[in-house]
């Protein structure tokens, strides 16, 4: 058996190739932000050396309005397209799902290599907008229409964006379909549904939704490619003027695209949230030598929250002019998803309780994880109710929420995975000492960055701003602006310690043995890395995956491999 | 290359690829009800909607029906052939099955030449827009599904093909299935309501 390296069909391998091409992509993202906290930080000052970098979005080094829109809008797409959930869903979920379940590979490994390298193709047709005339996609991550809709208001990048969006859907589907098949039809003997570890419960869950979600968003942005190629009208209405002329679109609905769009891309922050609340659901029992509490719970709350993930798109769309009772019902399905998230936290904190807690890296991460969600999902509930919404709507109060979520929460959470599970991936153990510093510093600037969001929104700050010194009542948050610019550029430098961590502890790291935190999931019964097929022999399952501190057992982990002692059932 | 594929191994004794298959059709059937959702949506937005009668051939749409309708019983008689493992009928059904399929398009093609004749493209009217899109990507999938068949009648040439290939026979034939089920819909949607 040949192992090419490259294009191979090695689940391990595949996910490894998910986790590094995110996380650069992450990282470029994030170059992206630093460039907005500029100019947020210091409106209209030079950077000189970006002239270059940037001859047309940033002559002499001063930032123009429509490099800060596309600024925002490749952020967006990148971290969300690129960066999360390719993290989270591509490269753990092809990790962990084989290992985890005791299966030598993906239900259909060719279909799996496929769906990574559409991941390269996706990002170039995206990123191929930064040398188009006039820029990459500058309408927002959302990009609604009819701004996103012609040729005449955004230029040819904005269709390279919505063709590489195309196929990363592709690359999201043919996923979903081999996770699905792979937990439904290859689970070792005696790995019941519900002995199946929560990260797996999480990443069908995932799985499911990407499968039923993606497809329509597919269908969206193939009607928005046809507006902007082919001259169709679908998200266009008749009467509009662009520089004095009018356009000749006419019938189309521009609230169509945010329906169609939102009915994906609502499940889509579920998809970059419940693989989160998987990974902690496993690294807390571990950390806490505690069973996991509640964990049917937590299995059917996760299931729950994608079910319910599927009826509440509309609360992004209070304020669009939809109809208001409309809205009413969408707020009541929001504050629905609130039950079955409570019931995780709940569970969580449980686990926790009067357990023998080690604070290693991947611990700290995840408790990182749940004080930092559960300020995300609380500003959500603000977000999500109908009359608090008027207000805070399109305001930084939304930024704020959505990066509690989307890097409190999702990023914390990846941070605790690749922590946790880098021992089995290279062999090594990552540096503690590195990492805990890097935790704390993350921890520190993100809040310092993000927090006073919140404050911003209430005050009235508008997203997407590109100077909002330019109005009198918001000239004052000058100041505030500045010092999160200031705690933004140390968060960035922070992730050098992570990157050289990550690298360093690849040569140097101590060699890991096979199950370094004493866990009893089956992914620690084989070597690390486990070899092509993943284990000698098939394994066979006796029990649960959160055995630890079984009264009268020998050790205070139990693997789920571990036989019933004689005499009993 | 481990073989995990083969119904044998599996956990449910489904075999995978044919679970796969199902898995693809439901993203499949999402996919058109975008499509379908958005169509509906623009229709009810307008005030008014050109007589459909008119505009659109309903002759060629019931004859494309019935092709349709009968390739979907022989596709299913081919199913019925590879289980019996009668290859000779198998490649029957599935030459009846490809050539409706081909005929279905051709009907396509021409009604889609008389209307450019009469310079309805698609960007030139949103009923047209939402025409074109559906029977567009119903086409693309007809197209496709040719592609399957002709691909498996190429393979039903080898050797022992029911016992080793029989089950790509079932899979094309659920996704063929499915491609006749949307046109279902699609028929009455555009030409007759």
């Amino acid at each position: 058996m040949s192992r090419n390296k490259i294009f191979s069909t090695d689940h391990k391998t595949i996910g490894i190739q998910f986790l590094v091409s995110s996380l650069i992509f992450m990282g470029l993202g994030g170059l992206l932000a630093m460039l907005m906290r500029w100019q947020l930080g210091w409106p209209g000052s030079a950077l000189p050396w970006m002239e270059r970098m940037a001859p047309q979005g940033m002559p002499g080094g001063i930032m123009l309005p429509e490099y800060y829109n596309m600024l925002f809008t490749m952020h967006g797409s990148i971290m969300i397209f690129f960066g999360v959930i390719p993290l989270l869903v591509g490269a753990f979920g092809n990790y962990l799902i084989p290992l985890k379940i005791g299966a030598p590979d993906m239900a259909f490994p060719r279909l799996n290599m496929l769906s990574f390298w559409l991941l390269p193709v996706s990002a170039a047709t995206v990123l191929t907008g930064f040398l188009a005339e006039g820029g990459a996609a500058a309408a927002g991550w959302t990009a609604y229409p009819p701004l996103s809709g012609t040729q005449a208001t955004m230029g040819a990048g904005q269709t390279f964006w919505a063709a590489g969006v195309i196929v990363l859907g592709f690359s999201s589907i043919l996923g979903a379909i081999n996770y699905i098949a792979t937990i439904v039809n290859h689970r070792a003997p005696g790995m019941t549904f519900h002995r199946m570890p929560i990260s797996i419960w999480a990443l069908f869950t995932t799985a499911i939704l990407t499968l039923l979600a993606t497809p329509v968003l597919a269908a969206a942005m193939i009607l928005l490619l046809l507006d902007r190629a082919v001259g169709t009208s679908f998200f266009l209405p008749a009467g509009m003027i662009v520089d004095g002329s009018a356009l000749a679109h006419a019938g189309g609905q521009p609230l169509l695209w945010q329906h169609l769009f939102w009915f994906y891309s609502h499940p889509a922050v579920y998809i970059m949230i419940l693989p989160a609340m998987g990974f902690v659901s496993d690294i807390l029992p571990t950390f806490a030598r505690k069973p996991l509490f509640g964990y049917k719970a937590i299995a059917y709350a996760a299931v729950a929250i994608g079910a319910v993930g599927f009826l509440v798109w509309a609360h992004h769309m209070f304020q669009s002019g939809m109809n208001p009772a409309l809205g009413t019902s969408f707020m009541i399905a929001t504050m629905v998803v609130a039950v079955p998230t409570g019931v995780k936290v709940f569970s969580w904190l449980g686990t926790l309780w009067r357990g023998d807690i080690r604070l290693a890296t991947p611990m700290l991460h995840a408790l990182g994880f749940i004080s930092m969600f559960v300020i995300g999902g609380l500003t959500g509930i603000f977000l999500g109710s109908t009359p608090v919404n008027m207000y805070l709507h399109d305001t930084y109060f939304v930024v704020g929420h959505l990066h509690y979520v989307l890097f409190g929460g999702s990023l914390f959470g990846a941070f605790a995975g690749i922590t946790f599970w880098y021992p089995k991936m290279f062999g090594r153990q990552m540096n503690d000492r590195l990492g805990r510093i890097h935790f704390w510093l993350t921890f520190v600037f993100f809040n310092s960055v993000m927090f006073p969001m919140f404050a911003l929104g209430m005050s009235g700050m508008p997203r997407r701003i590109y100077d909002y010194t330019q109005y009198p009542a918001l000239a004052h948050l000058t100041d505030i602006n500045r010092l999160m610019s200031i705690a933004a550029f140390c968060l960035a430098a922070s992730q050098i310690l992570f990157a050289f961590n990550f690298l360093w502890s690849l040569a140097k790291g101590k060699p890991a043995g096979q199950n370094p935190w004493q866990a009893t999931t089956l992914e620690w019964t084989t070597s690390s890395p486990p070899p092509h097929g993943n284990f000698a022999q098939t394994p066979v399952v006796h029990r649960g995956p959160y055995e630890y501190s079984v009264p009268g057992a020998a050790r205070d982990w139990t693997p789920q491999t571990e036989e019933p002692p004689r005499g009993q059932g | 290359m481990t073989t995990l594929a083969q119904a044998q191994d599996t956990t449910t004794g489904i075999p995978s690829a044919k679970l796969g298959m199902w898995l693809f059709l439901a993203s499949e059937v999402m996919f058109f009800t975008g499509l379908i959702g958005a169509y509906i949506v623009l229709r009810a937005g307008m005030s008014s909607w050109p007589h459909l009668g008119e505009e659109l051939s309903i002759p060629a749409a019931a004859i494309n029906t019935f092709l349709l309708l009968t390739s979907s019983m022989t596709m299913a008689m081919g199913v019925a052939a590879v289980h019996r493992a009668d290859v000779k009928k198998l490649r029957l059904f599935l030459a009846l099955t490809i050539l409706l399929g081909s005929a279905f398009l051709g009907v396509k093609g021409w009604e889609y030449s008389v209307k450019f004749a009469h310079g309805h493209f698609p960007g030139t009217a949103i009923f047209w827009d939402c025409y074109f899109m559906l029977t567009g990507f119903h086409g693309l999938h007809v197209l496709g599904g040719v592609i399957a068949n002709l691909w498996i009648l190429r393979l039903t040439l080898g050797q022992d093909f029911s016992e080793r290939r029989g089950h790509l026979v079932e899979i094309s034939g659920l996704y063929w299935h499915f491609v006749d089920l949307v046109w279902i819909f699609l028929f009455p949607l555009l030409y007759l309501i």
